[in-house]
């Protein structure tokens, strides 16, 4: 069995997670070859077949291009599995990669079942059990769901060239917002998610983060409707913490949000739905209506 | 100019799923159905740039699904979009992205479409493939995880988001495909003229059969809970007593309630 791993750049460093790529290839038991738009400076620790082609000429996102670059690699390698992270590289090139193979795809990988894949559904809270037909199977992977391997070693490098017109056209990056307020430092930290029911109860939220001397955070959702500044954001686009003690007040725990906070010391949950996914870290779920629970908490700290 | 946008009927993602007699996807009684979060800002940015440009653009929406989903049809029709094609399909849930991709490429094909605009992924099956694989079947430009969105000149340039709060500037040629991410814009809520203003457009109904081409890919082989990976202490009942009882729990486990 083989699997192709394509692995990722940004600003010309190889992104840490593309390890993740070789922790699943040992779990499945594949051998690996690696497929890299980066540049021979910035190498892989892995001593196996790397087709590299020069991101200088193909750009780090460019998938009209990088998608012919992984068919060519493909054709040469005849994997079983071609796998990426899946991130916004991954889900962005997968889908294309897997109608150029006319191969299945199966998006988030998060664990190897008897006879399959398991993948998350209905937003983390279920899994499912899929299985790919046909020769060639395209994956993503969960991140952070295998933990990375470094092979080490030095490369045996093949050169990809292809040529091509492309749709589209990369104008360049734009840096992350700073950081309104620097979470990593807390000790205490209480989010607000969207089960807070709207804006107005912010102060409510505020107020517990208050009395227990922490700061205030949020999750996406509450950011993105604009009722918390982003420099509050707590996951994978806003701040990764690790507080003593973080208090999550009706977030349902999405993937991205998880990655950010499940390394916290202690870790309480107040949310309504018992199976909600933040279940999964919590060392205490409060079964119960955040805004309930919240002030009656707060009240009792108080005293 | 014409306009798509594709959306999805999912459920409400505080329910509780249970596995269908297929044993492979849930059941869907007792659930309530809404659209899909992502698929809202789909919607929205349509709006929003038919009315940039004088209303002049047709906006059509379509929904692959049983009968349920013209309940999202009509709130897309409510929010501004000009017609509808519903796709009949009583057994979409057992499709895999690639035939949902190729049903809604078979309908687009022939229509000439400048512009479609799809949610990044769905909540409930969440492959994030079905928009990117229609824009491949139909060789049109694309990008995905989109935050931001501007038309120009005969061209889209968009903010994709990255992880660590990077984000990627991508001009696009048209036609073109674009995958949109939570908080792109603000969704409108309909308003109650909208809604009688709606009931009067046309929603379109064509058969998957007509436009199903494709064998699946994916087996879907099983549906169940994840592994209980938590260990933690749930405390259910009373708040006050939840209140004493966390409390105590937080003075025992660390250092910061005293």
């Amino acid at each position: 069995m083989k699997a192709l791993l394509v692995g990722e750049c940004r600003d010309g460093k190889l992104l840490e997670y593309s390890y993740e790529l070789f922790g699943f290839a040992s779990r499945l038991g594949a051998e690996t070859a690696m497929l890299l738009v980066g540049n021979q400076a910035e190498l892989p620790s892995y001593g196996g077949t790397l087709y590299l082609a020069d991101a200088g000429k193909y750009g780090e996102y460019n998938p009209d291009l990088h998608k012919r670059l992984v068919l060519a690699a493909v054709e040469r390698e005849r994997p079983d599995y071609v796998v990426f992270a899946h991130s916004s590289y991954g889900w962005d090139l997968a889908p294309r990669v897997a109608a150029g193979l006319k191969a299945a795809q199966l998006s988030e990988v998060v664990a190897l079942v008897e006879g399959g894949f398991e993948l998350p559904c209905c937003s983390q809270k279920m899994r499912r059990k899929v299985k790919p037909a046909g020769q060639v199977a395209v994956l993503t992977l969960q991140m952070g769901a295998f933990p990375g391997e470094k092979p080490g070693g030095t490369p045996q490098l093949q050169h990809l060239d292809v040529e091509g017109e492309s749709k589209v056209e990369f104008l360049g990056y734009e840096p992350a917002e700073p950081k309104g307020v620097d979470l990593a430092k807390a000790e205490v930290i209480v989010s607000a998610g969207r089960g807070i029911g709207k804006a107005d109860n912010v102060p409510v939220i505020a107020a517990l983060a208050k009395a227990l001397g922490g700061e205030l955070g949020a999750s996406r959702p509450v950011v993105d409707g604009g009722w918390i500044e982003h420099g509050h954001q707590v996951g994978t686009t806003g701040q990764t913490v690790s507080p003593k003690l973080y208090i999550a007040c009706g977030i349902s725990g999405a993937i991205q949000h998880l990655a950010g906070m499940k390394k916290s010391g202690f870790i309480v949950a107040i949310n309504k739905d018992k199976d909600a996914p933040i279940g999964e870290v919590a060392d205490v779920l409060v079964v119960a209506d955040v805004m309930q629970f919240v002030p009656a908490l707060t009240a009792k700290l108080a005293k | 100019m014409k306009i798509l946008v594709c959306i999805k009927q999912v459920p409400d993602m505080e329910s509780r799923f249970r596995p269908d007699s297929t044993g492979v996807w849930f059941a869907e009684t007792d659930l309530a159905f809404r659209v899909n979060e992502y698929d809202e800002y789909a919607i929205e940015q349509a709006v929003r740039l038919k009315e940039q440009l004088g209303g002049e653009p047709e906006l059509t929406v379509l929904s692959v699904g049983p009968d349920r989903v013209v309940e999202g049809i009509k709130k897309a029709l409510s929010m501004g979009c000009d017609r509808a094609v519903h796709v009949q399909d009583n057994s979409a849930h057992l499709k895999d992205p690639w035939q949902i991709a190729s049903v809604i490429a078979a309908y687009a094909e022939g229509e000439g479409f400048d512009l479609i605009f799809t949610g990044l992924q769905s909540l409930d099956r969440g492959s994030a493939q079905v928009g990117v694989a229609v824009a491949e079947i139909l060789n049109y430009a694309c990008a995905t995880t989109v935050i931001g969105f501007e038309y120009a000149d005969g061209a889209v340039t968009v903010r994709r988001e990255l992880e660590g709060g990077v984000k990627g500037i991508v001009k696009l040629k048209m036609p073109a495909l674009v995958t949109c991410q939570l908080g792109l814009n603000q969704p409108r809520y309909p308003t109650l003229p909208n809604i009688m203003k709606a009931k009067k457009k046309e929603i379109r109904a064509i058969a998957v059969s007509e436009l199903l081409r494709e064998d699946a890919r994916a087996v879907m082989e099983s549906f169940y809970s994840p592994p209980k990976k938590g260990t933690g202490i749930v405390l259910e009942g009373d708040v006050a007593d939840q209140v004493d009882r966390l409390i105590g729990i937080l003075k025992e486990k660390t250092a910061v309630v005293r």
